[in-house]
């Protein structure tokens, strides 16, 4: 039952997008949410929306991928759409219902800001759906990097975003396994009240602390034996390079906030 | 009461990118008082198969009956089924969780809503069928005993609903060759005495040689030979093709062979080759022949 849990969504491919250096996508996709609140009309949002569809086309992935990513956060937009329906004001009133205004500003933000909501979703999914945890992670290190001057460990916080990731398949294999031993002793999950099914956590949760303690512990020996030692002169494994592909990425991605610019410009 | 399985079709994460089918149209029946080994390569789908068993997975499709009650049924009493097909997992002792031993098999015929006097019952007979010693380790935590008594403690755990079939998925791994003995010899002794059923996945050939009466092998998520131990391990040089080993005793009845030995086809038991040896030895050994 655990199955239905796609972490970090991966969807291996090997497309242009799948290719790109996880630098670049990284801040060409932090480039991409800032230009979103640049937006300020529909045209904005529909030269968005074309943006991203190009992209996604690019990358082979099926649309409804990115519908899926949305689905979970589908509370928070319509509270959002409800917050801003409601409680803005503007001046061409087109419903009075009871003490609520409902004006015609009111409506066209409300739908701004949920659309946005939207786009930056589903952009950082694109991120996600093409770029594998670990090469995430990469890109982060190796952006961050600059800080360490300052003490920031980056690559320390790196290795640890890696070894959760890594972890996160293992630990829920283990889960489904012991809650499905549990199960056959008669263990029920899912009936009862809230006390009731918080209690019938702890055959769950006792067995996966203690596994997960076990691990941690096997593993933090197995990188001390290999002489494990932070950041400093290490080479790597997969050295990240930038392409040509990044910079048509980066043009094209330039090319779209100049058009959300421009759009700002003249129907803003 | 039979355990039929027809037609059974597993896929996992279907309509995903990761979409793998891992068992293929497997058919069997499995009747009272039999002992089933069933073995097969990592990956076979042998895991996948005994989860069906007990209603832990849905099949994708086909039907899986016990005692006449379809699984895959919305209205089937599950607790009643995982009663009666009593399933200890791999490395079971990983599930253990409580404070005391006693506890812990007690946790099973608890879920049943059993009285406290019969729950006490049942943790003192399931702890005699495993023969770990109710005084002296009953109230010890199971984070203190040894391997092979976590994993007794944990198949304990299972013998307390009172399975009439029972189903080990590789209940040797990990075990130093002690523990490995000690477990095999209660399942001998469970077979036996209490009558119970039992399957038992293993790929090592040379434990279900020993205890299995039925052995059924799967590959690549088919099941591919199903008969008695004489039968399968016959087919040796299909077992090998498929990276499976025949069982010691076979492999050292063809060395003797080779040697110009006179040795019947169909041993496998460990029994029967200590006798013929013997035999041999006393009409003169080599020598003789």
């Amino acid at each position: 039952m655990l199955n239905d849990i796609t972490l970090g969504q991966y969807f291996p491919g090997n497309s242009p997008i799948h290719r790109m250096d996880p630098r670049a996508k990284l801040l060409l996709t932090v480039v991409y949410i800032v230009a979103l609140f640049l937006v300020k009309s529909f045209v904005g949002y529909a030269l968005s929306l074309a943006f991203l569809y190009l992209v996604v086309r690019l990358a082979k992935i099926p649309f409804k991928y990115l519908i899926k990513g949305v689905k979970p956060l589908r509370f928070i937009i319509l509270f959002t759409f409800l917050l801003n329906l409601f409680f803005l004001t503007g001046e061409k009133v087109l419903l009075v219902l009871g003490p609520f205004r409902l004006t015609q500003e009111a409506l066209f933000n409300a739908l701004y800001f949920s659309l946005r909501l939207v786009f930056l979703v589903m952009g950082s999914s694109v991120l996600t759906l093409t770029t594998s945890p670990v090469q995430l992670t990469d890109a982060l290190e190796r952006i961050l990097h600059p800080l360490q001057r300052f003490h920031f460990p980056a690559h320390e916080l790196a290795m640890m975003m890696t070894i959760a990731l890594r972890f996160i398949p293992t630990l829920l294999d283990e889960t489904d396994k012991i809650q499905k031993a549990q199960m056959a002793r008669g263990a029920d999950f899912e009936s009862g009240n809230l006390i009731q099914r918080a209690k019938a956590m702890i055959p769950l949760l006792v067995p996966l602390f203690v596994s997960s303690f076990r691990r941690a512990n096997d593993l933090a020996m197995a990188m001390e034996a290999r002489c494990y030692r932070g950041g400093d002169h290490r080479t790597r494994l997969r050295e990240l390079r930038y392409t040509r592909l990044d910079g048509m990425a980066a043009l094209a991605v330039c090319g779209f906030v100049a058009l959300i610019v421009l759009e700002g410009h003249f129907f803003g | 009461m039979p355990l039929v399985v027809e037609k059974l079709n597993h896929t996992y994460m279907k309509g995903g990118p990761y979409e793998t089918q891992a068992l293929y149209d497997i058919s069997f029946t499995i009747h009272d008082g039999e002992f089933v080994g069933l073995i097969g390569h990592t990956g076979s789908g042998k895991s996948t198969l005994v989860q069906h068993l007990n209603g832990l997975l849905q099949p994708t499709s086909g039907r899986v009956l016990v005692d006449g009650t379809d699984l895959s049924d919305k209205n089937a009493d599950r607790k009643q089924i995982r009663c009666k097909v009593g399933l200890v997992f791999q490395y079971a002792e990983n599930q253990l969780f409580e404070e005391t031993v006693e506890k812990d098999i007690a946790f099973g015929p608890k879920n049943l809503g059993l009285n406290a006097e019969e729950i006490d019952r049942r943790v003192r007979e399931a702890m005699r069928q495993v023969s770990l010693d109710y005084d002296r380790i009953a109230k010890k935590s199971v984070f203190e005993l040894s391997g092979g008594q976590m994993r007794r403690v944990a198949i304990a755990g299972v013998l307390a609903m009172k399975p009439s079939v029972l189903v080990l998925d590789e209940p040797c791994a990990g075990l130093d060759p002690h523990g490995r003995e000690e477990i095999l010899k209660l399942i001998r002794r469970l077979h036996r005495e209490s009558g119970t059923t039992i399957v038992m996945v293993s790929h090592s050939m040379d434990d279900v040689a020993q205890l299995a009466e039925r052995v059924m092998v799967m590959h690549r998520g088919h099941m591919v030979m199903d008969g008695t131990p004489e039968e399968i391990f016959t087919r040796g040089e299909e077992l090998r093709q498929m990276g499976l080993d025949v069982p010691q005793v076979v492999q050292l009845c063809e060395q003797l062979r080779m040697r110009g030995f006179d040795i019947p086809e169909r041993i496998y038991r460990m029994e029967d080759i200590r006798e013929l040896i013997t035999q041999i030895c006393k009409k003169g050994g080599y020598h003789a022949q």
